[in-house]
């Protein structure tokens, strides 16, 4: 009788905890209430933890202490990253979900195996293979971020085929379990070819794509904490697993319009191959140059500025150079917006991560269609790092393997000025015949130190 | 088919309905505090772990269980604290000067 109490006081704590996260994503729909998300969710996830420690069924608790301890020294400094690290963190941390939730689903079969039914089977397999290649997929995801791995796409021929026919297998071993349940030797089989199939979906994807796969990965470390919660039979986690999962495919869904892509061409068509040909004939076009004193000349003549940032901006470090700048345009009484793309840089939202750390107000930061709506207007764009989001072939060139991709229409501003270290063609290695444009000057150097430059000159100007 | 997997699913697709409504209302401006939030309440399957661990029935079950307690917890404490701290670094002009 006691026990049956304490099972529905725990039980009746998991439906607080399942209100208070639904809450927490709920507020975060403006940055203004966002911060008692954050509160409702840690009040919940704190109540959810706290029930569960109650449970009558645990035995020992020492070493559950203990791994609490470990699992908060490896988390506290991973929250405590500098901003620039947060793709990869992020990969790291669905990483961390995914492989959690494999830990138990292998647990939970070494347990009952081999009297387990089909259907229990099915369920465990099906949660054990996802969580698996989500936990090798982030590894690698992670690595590319970090640049511990390249970041260009690694491809072979028939890698595709190949591909599929590992999730092939590791489904089919699956499938041979549930009929034969006494053949346990396959299990193990079958985890190490879905840990295999995680490295090999990854491993072709460039680093443009990162922010697509960042948010299809949140999906699959979602939903194997939902398939987790119908194995254990635990509402709570297939509430908070649905949740995660839907927040995970909804980005990519996001990503992929943003690039004008399907799941499939992101996930099977690696970017870097298509455009090798076509690059072949180049033309000599001519470009024109300018110095941080004309750059800083052009903007102190502008009353609306656009600045578009991108990857480059992240790599350089130049967030708080360009605050500066902000500040110094500002200064003057010259209108200054960013121009936010959604696939620009390595994470959904990364952009404004970056520049909201660097104090710039989130009011100034702008999407992509509110912007665009206002190039026409703007004096001077000042791109920073940023290359296909700004590519007019997409618009124009049916030929261009990003046709079609809605891109940041800079080219309508009546000057535009791109921060690059060089000619070389970015990071997808397309060609963008923005830099050739009769309005279009190009400022060479490190993004970091031009920026520096140009806020230098403008505050001379303003003394002299 | 268990009767447990039909009321698991119906909870399923009522909070997937739940979750795209929700999140389809995020701005874009906090997607990455969304991932980064997400991802502490996913980790809510550390209390999986700490059953599969406390319950003590086999080593191997303990061994696992406890990696999932630390890998999950470390993705709550860190996933909250990151998120927080993002959310904080939300200002507007005004609240900036104030």
């Amino acid at each position: 009788m006691n026990g049956l109490l304490t099972q529905q006081l725990i039980d009746s704590t998991y439906i607080i905890a399942v209100v208070g996260f639904v809450l927490s994503l709920k507020w975060l729909s403006s940055p203004v209430s966002a911060k008692y998300g954050v509160l409702a969710g840690e009040i919940a996830a704190a109540l959810a933890v706290g029930a569960t420690l109650c449970n009558p069924e645990l035995v020992q608790y020492k070493w559950i202490l203990v791994a609490l301890i470990i699992g908060a020294g490896v988390g506290i400094p991973l929250g405590l990253v500098h901003m620039t690290a947060v793709p990869q963190r992020t990969a790291l941390s669905h990483a961390f979900g995914a492989l959690s939730a494999a830990m138990i689903g292998i647990a939970e079969y070494y347990v009952a195996a081999p009297n387990i039914s089909k259907f229990s089977m099915g369920e465990i397999g099906l949660e054990v293979i996802i969580g698996s290649l989500t936990f090798t997929g982030s590894v690698i995801a992670a690595g590319k971020l970090q640049e511990i791995l390249p970041q260009r796409p690694i491809t072979y021929r028939g890698q595709n085929i190949v591909s599929l026919s590992v999730l092939g297998a590791a489904v089919a071993i699956m499938i041979v379990l549930m009929i034969h349940p006494e053949d346990m030797y396959l299990f193990p089989v079958m985890v190490v070819v879905a840990l295999i199939f995680g490295v090999m979906l990854v491993t072709p994807i460039g680093g443009a794509d990162m922010p697509t796969v960042i948010s299809l990965l949140n999906s699959y470390a979602g939903f194997s904490a939902a398939l987790l919660g119908f194995v254990l039979n635990s509402k709570v986690l297939v509430v908070a697993g649905a949740l995660d999962g839907s927040s995970g495919f909804i980005l990519s869904v996001i990503m992929c319009k943003a690039m004008n892509r399907s799941f499939t061409n992101v996930m099977f068509g690696a970017f870097g191959q298509v455009q090798t040909g076509g690059s072949a004939a180049k033309e000599e076009k001519s470009v024109r140059s300018a110095t941080a004193e004309e750059a800083a000349a052009i903007l102190s003549a502008a009353n609306k500025v656009a600045i578009v940032p991108g990857y480059g901006m992240a790599v350089a470090q130049a967030q708080h150079k360009v605050r500066e700048l902000y500040d110094a345009l500002t200064k003057k009484g010259i209108d200054v917006r960013f121009g936010i793309h959604p696939v620009a840089g390595r994470m959904p939202g990364h952009m404004n991560v970056l520049l909201a750390e660097a104090d710039i107000p989130y009011d100034r930061l702008i999407e992509m269609d509110d912007m665009n709506s206002d190039l026409p207007q703007t004096d001077v764009a000042l791109i920073i790092g940023a290359n296909d989001v700004t590519n007019p072939a997409a618009r124009s060139d049916t030929s261009s393997p990003i046709y079609g991709m809605p891109i940041l229409d800079v080219d309508k501003a009546h000057t535009v000025m791109v921060i690059k270290r060089s000619m070389n063609p970015g990071f997808a290695g397309i060609d963008n015949p923005l830099y050739y444009l009769d309005n279009t000057l190009m400022l060479f150097g490190d993004a970091k130190k031009f920026v520096g430059d140009i806020v230098r000159e403008l505050g001379g100007g303003q003394s002299g | 088919m268990p009767s447990d997997f039909l009321s698991n699913l119906y909870v399923f697709i009522l909070a997937g309905f739940v979750g795209f409504e929700v999140i389809k209302r995020v701005s874009p401006l906090l997607h990455t505090p969304l991932m980064s939030l997400t991802n502490a309440l996913d980790a809510i399957v550390v209390i999986a772990a700490i059953i599969i661990a406390g319950r003590h029935e086999t080593k191997l079950s303990v061994a696992l269980g406890l990696i999932a307690v630390a890998a999950s917890f470390s993705n709550m404490v860190g996933g909250f604290l990151i998120t927080d701290r993002m959310l904080r670094m939300f200002k507007t002009g005004k609240s900036k000067k104030s």
